[in-house]
């Protein structure tokens, strides 16, 4: 199987170690993946903020990069959920490509059939389930399954978890006070569990909350929940 | 044959004067309003959730309603005819607006034409739309709510902030307040436990409602097949109005048709459940035309447009019209429970006024409402007639005037990004140009973030740390291998 | 004529007919819900229910008696059935000639029959018909004592649409009058009848 990351524009900018553990999570489980070098962004911030048009050069972009793939996989429920719910009503010729992009724990668990991954993290960890995953890709309890086969790892239920943290995309810069209650709200859920770790499937949620967290100098950590499963306990 | 006319939006209390941003900044610093709002939308969630789990066929209900919706949308101009033939069959009469103001100045003629100077009124979505009380006091005619909730708001000199609970926002010793500084007739002694301050607005309306002449009522639904009204209630101010006095006047919006007597055994099961977390709520009313030695001689039924052949003319935004009021999409949505509804600015709050109101308008006179929602989906969860909100509102988002600095940004950074070349050479560039701030950040925080940055930026870290780009892309991280 | 002005029922259908102008293509609805109950013994989830509500359920008509010797002064539908009143020594107030508002408000109780009954939500439905009387007859009084037959009640609410006409005025009644508007918690007793009494009678009896 031709396996391709879509890695998002966010992650390759900021966030780097998610790509990086993608990328060692399907090695370790045997499997090659490419990363075409062609692939910039989604699309989705601009036409989910009314700029369709501008968003659609991304769109085309995306099928040429990774219509000859098999599976294509992106670890942002968001991204995902923008080309498998948008892209076929905005570009027909994308349905199928759309169709073949999987969230990282669908394409593990759906399509690879795996549910441990081999890794060890030895934390308290709290999982948020961010909204599109949760609501529009229907991901269901597939990265929490995948989380709780981790050796050493303590997880603990997050309050209220499938509460909208506030984030938005460019609702938390147009909204900025409901944006702000509503972290608030989030962050002192999180800080309710003790956990030391937030897990999440989406770094721009989980740059909002993180940054949250850090500005109350809370000592938790907001981490993609792929960087635990590429944990394998042996010192990097 | 007719010729073309194209459809037209609405007027009365649906724009909202401020922007949304603007409006709500005082209700989230308001740590009253925001512990009401979310204690009293937690009680009703955990209801709602309880009496639609114990349904085994809610899903097939859903899909039901939505089709049945559907197909009222798409027959509307034919349904409403017969609904017309069959209520006016039945000894009512059936008058049309095309506006707020047309509507206003039909109930009012007609109450004059009763010798009434006073009207008693159910709750209705519809006659707050079009600020019917206003006009009837223009006219010397008092007009009073009957409705709990309704009631609070007139006497606290206020507006509706919740589709189903007007008074959301206020809790019970805010009401007793209230009741004792507005309600000549509430004892002394008035308590604020909600039993005792239901007893007192029951003695308080109860005079007016045996001597009342007419009555203003709104509809749930209005059955073309039949020409049958439906009024669903709690408290029995409904029945009292619908049932008491010589003349009702009913203000319908033209979309709350269903086609069918019987398409009743699906939305009364959806509706109940949906809006008060209740199996059933106490009180539904269904009556046709006039019924000899029975209620109202005097039956009349205002159809009104007002916006709504707007919003059918929009194949995608159409769906906002099979909306039946319940307000789970309020409970749930975590943006109303920050901002209540007044921020919305129009009787239609939360997610569905979201849509609703800019479309009734036109996008531009209610630009700021599409984006106040996080798209997080859990409205479109809950709506008893699966009415896709957070699409319809990416759909508005599209003819939203954009403001001219964010479409300049957006439209480079679409540039930059339909270039793989472009953006690979962005991406280095970022990542160069952030590195020395990176990495001081770094050495003195021990973390590669920010903590204030100028406007337009400062509307994120003034709350949050941002992250600042990595030391190495993904793709060096790549390219290195 | 020329310039002659359109009414506003024809300018509106103008309008929607124009906003249609996309043809959107027939709707099949698709009716997969419940319309039969199986539930074995409906009765039973009908009192759950009515207890859930805070009406008071009375066995057999026997309880009559007992209850309205309670009642002072009692309303009845012209057409109520003799030997529900059997022994009763009140006042008693048919509906006829037809009761002010006024004089309804003074009496304490009334008595009725029911139409249809729903058992899944404790719906009791009055169309008119017989042993019913008018709507405001059992509206404005405090106290309404309903007798409800067994044979009376269907499980689920589609199957009581289809015993109903439509063209009667129709009162679905699930418990006493309550509202939730104050912190959306429900607290019985607004402006309907503040106690709603059933009494359940076997009708193979
Ligand atoms: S949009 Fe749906 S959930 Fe919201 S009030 Fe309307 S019917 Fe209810």
């Amino acid at each position: 199987m031709r396996i391709a990351l879509f890695i998002t524009c966010v992650n390759d900018l900021a966030f780097p170690a998610t790509g990086i553990a993608v990328t060692r999570i399907l090695r370790r489980l045997g499997h090659t993946v490419d990363f075409p070098a062609d692939q910039t962004c989604c699309g989705q911030m601009h036409a989910n903020t009314g700029y369709r048009a501008e968003a659609m050069p991304m769109v085309r972009n995306y099928v040429d990069v990774f219509d000859s793939y098999d599976a294509i996989v992106a670890p942002s429920g968001s991204c995902t959920a923008m080309i498998r719910d948008q892209y076929p009503h905005l570009h027909p010729p994308a349905t199928s490509v759309a169709a073949r992009t999987y969230e990282l724990s669908e394409l593990l668990v759906d399509v690879l059939g795996v549910t441990d991954v081999g890794a060890e993290f030895r934390e308290t960890v709290t999982y948020h389930p961010t909204c599109h995953g949760l609501r529009m890709l229907r991901l269901g309890d597939r990265p929490l399954t995948l989380l709780r086969q981790v050796r050493g790892i303590k997880l603990v239920e997050l309050g209220d978890a499938e509460e909208c943290c506030g984030f938005g995309g460019t609702f938390a810069l147009k909204n900025p006070d409901v944006s702000t209650a509503m972290l608030t709200d989030k962050c002192a859920r999180v800080r309710d569990t003790g956990a030391r770790v937030l897990a999440a499937a989406d770094n721009s949620c989980l740059a909002h909350i993180g940054g949250g967290l850090d500005r109350h100098r809370s000592g938790v950590r907001a981490v993609h929940y792929a960087e635990i499963l590429a944990e394998t306990g042996a010192t990097s | 044959m007719s010729r073309p006319v194209a459809p037209a939006t609405g007027s009365g209390r649906i724009r909202t004067p401020l922007p949304f941003p603007t409006a709500a900044k005082p209700a989230v610093a308001d740590t009253q309003l925001r512990a009401n709002l979310h204690r009293a939308t937690r009680t009703i969630r955990a209801k709602r959730a309880r009496v639609v789990d114990e349904v085994p066929d809610w899903e097939a209900l859903r899909d039901a309603g939505a089709a049945i919706k559907a197909d009222v949308q798409r027959r509307l101009p034919e349904l409403l005819e017969q609904f017309e033939a069959s209520a006016t069959a039945a000894g009512a009469t059936v008058h049309w607006a095309r506006d707020a103001a047309e509507a206003c100045r039909i109930v009012v003629a007609l109450t004059q034409a009763a010798g009434a100077d006073e009207v008693v009124k159910v709750k209705s979505m519809a006659t707050q739309e079009i600020e019917l009380n206003e006009a009837l006091e223009a006219a010397g005619i008092a007009a009073y709510e009957t409705d709990l909730a309704e009631l609070i708001v007139q006497l606290g000199d206020d507006t509706p902030s919740h589709i189903l609970v007007p008074a959301i926002h206020y809790n019970r010793a805010q009401i007793r307040e209230i009741f004792q500084r507005r309600m000549a007739d509430a004892p002394a002694d008035l308590s604020d436990e909600p039993a005792a301050l239901a007893e007192a607005a029951r003695a308080h309306l109860r005079r007016r409602f045996l001597s009342a002449r007419v009555a203003v009522s709104g509809a749930n639904f209005a059955v073309a097949d039949t020409g049958t009204l439906v009024v669903v209630e709690s408290e029995g101010n409904g029945r009292m109005c619908l049932t008491l006095p010589e003349t009702l006047i009913s203000v319908v919006g033209v979309e709350k048709l269903l086609p069918t007597f019987t398409d009743l055994e699906v939305f009364l099961q959806l509706l109940p459940r949906s809006s008060t977390g209740e199996r059933m709520n106490p009180y539904t009313s269904m009556w046709t035309g006039v019924t000899p030695g029975d209620g109202p001689q005097d039956v009349h039924v205002v159809l009104v447009d007002n916006g709504r052949s707007a919003v059918l003319a929009d194949p995608v935004g159409r769906p906002a019209l099979s909306c039946i009021r319940c307000s789970a999409c309020l409970n749930v949505c975590p943006v109303y429970e920050r901002a209540g509804g007044h921020a919305y600015g129009s009787v239609y709050p939360g997610p569905i006024g979201a849509i609703l109101s800019p479309q009734l308008t036109g996008v531009a006179d209610n630009a700021s409402l599409p984006y106040a929602s996080t798209l997080c989906g859990a409205c479109y969860d809950v709506c008893p007639v699966k009415i896709n909100i957070p699409e319809i509102l990416v759909h508005l988002r599209q003819q939203a005037p954009h403001p001219p600095a964010e479409r300049a940004a957006m439209r480079v950074l679409s540039w930059v990004m339909r270039s793989p070349r472009r953006w690979a050479a962005a991406l280095r560039l970022a990542r160069v140009g952030a590195g020395p701030l990176g990495a001081y950040r770094e050495r003195r925080t021990g973390a590669r973030t920010l903590r204030r940055l100028p406007w337009p930026a400062s509307a994120w870290t003034r709350s949050r740390d941002l992250p600042l780009p990595a030391p190495q892309t993904f793709r060096e991280w790549w390219g290195k291998q | 004529m020329v310039g002659e002005a359109v009414s506003a029922r024809d300018e509106i259908l103008a309008r929607l007919r124009t906003a249609l102008a996309d043809s959107p293509p027939p709707v099949q609805v698709p009716r997969g819900y419940r319309r039969v109950d199986d539930r074995p013994d409906l009765i039973a989830t009908l009192v759950d229910r009515l207890e859930d509500y805070k009406a008071v359920v009375h066995h057999g008509i026997d309880a009559l008696p007992r209850l309205l010797s309670e009642v002072g002064r009692l309303a009845v539908p012209t057409d109520v059935p003799a030997d529900w009143l059997a022994g009763y020594a009140g006042e008693l107030h048919r509906d006829s000639p037809p009761l002010s508002p006024a004089a309804l408000d003074d009496l304490d109780a009334v008595l009725t029959g029911c139409a249809v009954v729903v058992a899944d939500t404790g719906t009791i439905i009055l169309d008119a018909g017989p042993a019913q009387g008018r709507r405001a007859l059992t509206l404005v009084p405090d106290r309404h004592i309903c007798v409800v037959r067994t044979d009376q009640v269907v499980g689920l609410l589609p199957e009581a649409l289809t015993r109903l006409d439509p063209r009667a005025p129709l009162t679905w009644i699930s418990g006493p009058s309550a509202t939730s508007d104050i912190e959306l918690n429900r607290v019985e007793g607004v402006h309907g009848p503040r106690r709603l009494e059933v009494v359940l009678i076997d009708s193979g009896a």
